[in-house]
């Protein structure tokens, strides 16, 4: 496995400035499949979490003969330890919004959403006089695609691609069966590109640069740099661009304290690396993927109240319809309690994981799908932390 | 151009389906059955439960068979370690949200989660009991329906129900993650909101969380009170359904044996409901030849037409939340349940010589919306609630068990009299079509004096499970006092179900389509797929019973219901003539427009 | 106050008498009155041809589309992971103390009422709280007291 140095890159929010109308003009003067062949040779993979190729998916949704097609920017970021896409909405929105505009020439799409949380509401009025002049651009560009904005309402799981789409249908973000996916059915049951904030803005920059810079960043399997959201006992908390393939050694090494037990990658959902296995992971899709949230614990905190933290979130934000996810959330939340209490014998720990392992293969969806990481990596790591 | 195939193995055996068909009906070609709680025939599919989760090849996670459609050379196993495992974990965490005090349930050895407990051989003490913390709420205000939260395990089956098959949507899911559950509006009570007491949630629920609000105590207590004379009447679907609730196989018609089994329970009468089911189609199809007489003669616009029936009571609740404006179109006649109440207090204990006090009317009826029915207000024309206690099919077969009766091995014994009499016609109320059918081959005959012009009175364009049906009978060579009608073409529609009344009824509302005569039946199937008939049910059973009820129609003698010998002496005795004074004030009722919210 | 029937008709305007509008309409309604009502939920169904309980089914889907009265002011302090590091126990305590209401509560006068809430996406800089749409980061007691201060001066 190749592992990278630490080493900040400056492509998001680049120093220098881009003029999104120049990258657009560029676009436009080549065909769709060029466009969608440069984002498939470069690498890129959505950057919410799941790291689907992002030129396949477009590729998919415009070999697709619907006549209404939708691009959709997911900025639903809810994932504890995430707050990536919120920076990049206000400090970058045209790169995102020209993303999307790519996409829609890509697929031939004519109408963009980004449907954006609740607790970012804030944001709305800059953010829509921002869409406004966008759109404007467009029309003067002569390119028939317009951005709207739709708001989530606290709810964790309309991050998930179909839970959004039936949320901004007017319906309970409920996740759907799969297949259909987003590519033949998504929003209103037609062709639908969802991308992530950040994977968009990086469609913008490489379109801007082409696929050869984005490619010399990363690994084989992890091409490119991405945006990290740093948190917890760390004296640099915030938001670093990186690339990627760094080893979490290297990553601790730069954003620790010095007393370093474990690093949770990838949010609540995600991998509890502890201090013995800094050495042997790498943040990639080879290794420990993430969307982007590095929790960084240090030795004075109790990994069971991380625990218990984590489930307390998903028994609440479970949609709660498929019986795994819905009842496993407050099985596993209940047991450690009843662990740490001394009502249940430690060995329950083990039934629990074991229940964790179905969930994580029986739910309908990637929430329940994903409870499992954090449990059984903090179980595994720090038992005795669970019961005493 | 036909389908694609899909070529794949199951348990290593390969099968060759059409494109779209889901891992669940190939697995069922090669005779492997997969367990399922969610999923329903009638209804779209879920994939919520995951009870039906097996291992495909390759694959992260384990599809839901229900939900997941075949793809060319899927490798699945039905009944691998994973799968077993998951499968039980999943049958664990459901019963741990699950009130399961068993033996008390009213669903004891009825319900499909016992049963996969029993097969999957649960542990239920593995995972901690959650459902004493969730704070639930039985809801038995309704006449009809009991709601216990306690018991439901989320499959949504009633919610698609109530949403899908009867556009009532009454129930959703509410809430999200720990506190998701299946309420109404506000989690006001069932009885308070737009419910039609229906009874399909009933019928497609798993487990004990939606039943019937049960009378078989009260029902026990009056029978055994030698004070008081008790008459039980049978609706015409209880004959071909009863049988699936007593081991028999759908499709048993146990006319007979039900009678027996009934005066062994010790009802002082057994009589049958579709004596008034004929009473029903010369008064309502009286009222629609008036009806057409005012509005194509006297030129009256009061007079609402297309006219509707009005012997289902859901559809009556309904179409009084729904169209409050269309209630004028309503037969006034009461359902024969209704009729028969007020006669048996009045006519019946004249005849008998019993004071009206001492007589308790009984029914059993397909149907929960029908004890909804007999507790309304209106209902008491005969001077006393004229229906005592409603029970289900299911309600009665449970007394069955309960007073040791070997059904199976019964003698047919035949209805008491009076008010046991009955024709094919009334038999045929069981079905969906068959009110218009029975209507039509009395009302043809009083018009033209000649029967209804179908090959032995069997009018096929009203019969089926399509969700709306349509038929148009032209008349011709009438008697001189229809001369009105000579060439009309009367014209005709039928729904069952009431997502497909709805259909019907907009198209009546925005006058896209104008009709003289519509018969709506609030369940798929008519009564023979009500609220109160045996569990399961889905199209194959519904059918099953409709070939029984036509059977039934066929071996009769009398098929008209105009030559009920019982109602035409009820006329000479009693009432006079149909839509007379006594008529008026003993079997016609008003309805009352209600919250469309 | 707008009137409700107004605030619909607006966005059925735009969006159409559609399933679609019904979460910005949910949303519209509680940014005006902080909740949703009976007779509010009755003429949404209405006016986009629901049942009543498919609208209160996916109002109570949602954190912020309340179906119980709420104050003028709801206050959201985040309690998820690096907030509760960061010390939101002592924030919930202290607006505890300040509004003399628990968790879930809304003060007699109706002008605040105290919650918590899952991530709201500023782990960098917990803890933070959300009152109605604004977000406060960093908190102490101090500034605590001083924005709900602020708030019940204007």
């Amino acid at each position: 496995m190749e592992n990278k140095k630490f080493k900040l890159v400056d492509i998001i929010f680049e120093t220098e400035g881009c003029d999104v109308g120049v990258v657009l003009d560029r676009v436009l003067k080549r065909t769709p499949d060029d466009i969608i062949m440069d984002m498939i040779d470069s690498g890129l993979r959505g950057r919410g979490g799941a790291g689907f190729p992002t030129g396949l998916k477009w590729k998919f949704t415009r070999s697709e003969s619907a006549y209404d097609k939708y691009i959709i920017c997911n900025a639903d970021e809810g994932e504890p330890g995430t707050f990536k896409d919120r920076e990049i909405l206000e400090k970058v929105p045209m790169k995102v919004f020209t993303g999307m505009a790519i996409a829609g020439y890509a697929i031939d799409a004519k109408e963009g959403f980004i449907y954006i949380r609740g607790e970012y509401r804030f944001l709305q009025k800059k953010l829509q006089s921002q869409i406004d002049e966008f759109n404007q651009m467009l029309e003067n560009k002569g390119l028939d695609f317009k951005i709207a904005l739709r708001w989530g309402s606290g709810a964790y799981i309309c991050g998930e691609e179909s839970a959004l789409f039936e949320s901004m249908e007017g319906k309970r973000g409920e996740p759907r069966n799969k297949p259909p996916y987003p590519t033949v059915a998504g929003f209103r049951n037609k062709p639908t590109v969802i991308n992530n904030v950040e994977t968009l803005v990086y469609a913008t920059m490489i379109n801007k640069y082409g696929a050869d810079k984005f490619k010399e960043l990363g690994t084989r399997d992890s091409r490119g740099s991405k945006v990290f959201s740093v948190s917890g006992d760390t004296p640099k908390a915030g938001i670093y661009e990186l690339e990627m393939g760094l080893q979490v050694s290297e990553f601790v090494k730069e954003f620790g304290d010095g007393d370093t037990k474990a690093v949770q990658i990838g949010g609540a959902g995600g991998t509890c690396v502890p201090r013995k296995k800094f050495e042997d992971m790498i943040i990639g899709y080879e290794g420990v993927p993430t969307g982007g949230s590095m929790m960084i614990f240090n030795s004075s905190r109790s990994m069971y109240n991380v625990l218990h933290d984590y489930l307390e979130f998903f028994a609440e934000e479970s949609c709660g319809q498929c019986t795994p996810c819905r009842v496993g959330c407050q099985q596993l939340l209940k047991g450690i309690e009843a662990v740490k209490r001394g009502e249940r014998p430690p060995s329950y720990l083990d039934d629990l994981k074991s229940l964790a392992a179905s969930m994580k293969i029986a739910s309908k969806c990637g929430l329940g799908q994903s409870v499992a990481n954090p449990f059984s990596t903090i179980i595994d790591n720090f038992r005795e932390e669970v019961i005493y | 151009m036909g389908k694609f195939e899909v070529n794949l193995k199951i348990n290593n055996i390969p099968v060759t389906v059409e494109e779209g068909t889901t891992i669940l009906d190939a697995a069922k070609k090669l005779n492997f059955r997969i367990p399922t709680l969610c999923h329903h025939s009638d209804l779209c599919v879920a994939g919520n439960c995951r009870v039906c989760v097996v291992e495909q090849k390759g694959a992260k996670a384990l599809p839901a068979a229900c939900a997941t459609p075949v793809s060319e050379g899927m490798d699945i196993s039905t009944n691998s370690a994973q799968v077993r495992t998951a499968r039980r974990h999943v049958i664990e965490l459901l019963l741990s949200e699950h009130r399961s005090e068993c033996t008390s349930c009213y669903k004891n050895g009825k319900c499909e989660l016992q049963d996969l407990a029993n097969e999957y051989r649960v542990n239920e003490t593995t995972f901690m009991k959650l459902v004493e913390n969730k704070g639930y709420t039985i809801d038995d205000f309704s006449p009809s329906i009991i709601k216990d939260d306690s018991k439901c395990i989320r499959c949504q089956r009633c919610v698609r129900t109530c949403t899908e098959m009867q556009s009532v949507s009454a129930l959703a899911v509410v809430n999200k993650g720990e506190h998701q559950k299946i309420a109404t509006f506000m989690n006001k009570p069932m009885h308070s909101v737009v419910c039609t007491n229906c009874g399909q949630c009933v019928t497609h629920c798993p487990t004990g969380a939606l039943i019937e609000k049960n009378y078989i105590d009260q029902v026990w207590d009056v029978i055994n009170n030698p004070e008081l004379h008790v008459v039980v009447q049978t609706a015409p679907a209880v004959r071909i359904g009863l049988g699936e609730s007593l081991d028999l196989s759908p499709g048993n018609r146990v006319t007979g044996k039900m009678v027996s089994a009934l005066r062994r329970l010790g009802f002082d009468s057994v009589l049958d409901t579709d004596f008034t089911a004929d009473l029903t189609i010369l008064e309502e199809g009286t009222e629609l030849l008036t009806r057409l007489k005012k509005a194509l003669v006297d030129k009256d616009t009061e007079t609402a037409l297309p006219m509707t029936t009005s012997c289902s009571p859901g559809w009556v609740k309904f179409i009084e939340h729904k169209y409050p404006e269309l209630l004028p179109n309503v037969s006034t006649c009461k359902s024969p349940q209704q009729m028969f109440g007020a006669l048996a207090k009045t006519f019946y204990a004249q005849k008998k010589g019993l004071k009206a006090e001492k007589v308790v009317s009984i029914s059993i009826m397909p149907c929960t919306a029908k004890k909804y029915e007999a507790n309304r207000p209106e209902m008491r024309d005969s001077g006393f609630q004229d229906v005592d206690y409603v029970l289900t099919t299911r309600e009665l077969a449970m007394m069955i068990r309960q007073a040791g009766i070997e059904f199976a091995s019964l003698p047919n014994e035949k209805y008491d009299s009076i008010m046991g009499d009955s024709s094919g016609a009334a038999v045929i109320f069981g079905a969906t079509g068959g009110v218009m059918e029975a209507a039509l081959r009395t009302a043809y005959e009083i018009v033209t004096g000649r029967e209804v012009p179908f090959e032995n009175l069997d009018i096929l364009p009203v019969r089926g499970l399509e969700g709306v049906k349509e038929a148009k009978v032209l008349i011709e060579n009438v008697k001189p006092e229809w001369g009105f009608l000579e060439g009309a073409e009367l014209s005709c529609a039928i729904a069952h179900g009431l997502a497909n009344a709805k259909i019907l009824m907009d198209k009546v509302k925005s006058g896209e389509m104008s009709y003289h005569f519509i018969e709506i039946m609030a369940c798929p199937g008519g009564c023979l797929g009500g609220g109160g008939q045996p569990i399961p049910v889905n199209n194959e059973i519904r059918e099953a019973r409709m070939k029984a009820i036509y059977e039934e129609d066929s071996s009769l003698k009398i098929r008209k219901s105009h030559e009920n010998p019982e109602v035409i002496a009820l006329y000479e005795q009693f009432l006079g003539e149909p839509l007379g004074h006594k008529s008026h004030e003993l079997l016609h009722t008003h309805y009352t427009g209600r919250k469309k919210y | 106050m707008t009137d409700v029937k107004e605030l619909i008709q607006a966005k059925v305007k735009c969006i159409g008498a559609k399933r679609e509008a019904l979460m910005p309409i949910l949303q519209a309604i509680v940014e005006e009155k902080n909740y949703l009502n009976e007779e509010d939920m009755i003429q949404v169904a209405e006016a986009l041809d629901l049942s009543t309980a498919d609208v209160y089914g996916t109002a109570t889907f949602y954190t912020f589309l309340d179906t119980v009265p709420r104050g003028k002011y709801v206050i959201r302090v985040c309690k998820t992971i690096s907030c509760h590091m960061a010390g939101k126990d002592e924030i919930v305590d202290t607006l505890k103390d300040l509004l003399k209401v628990d968790l879930g509560e809304t003060t007699p006068d109706k002008n605040f009422t105290l919650m918590q809430a899952n991530c709201m996406g500023w782990c960098h800089k917990g803890p933070v709280m959300l009152v109605n749409d604004d977000i406060y980061t960093e908190l102490t007691k101090d500034k605590v007291i001083k924005i709900i201060h602020d708030y019940m001066g204007s």
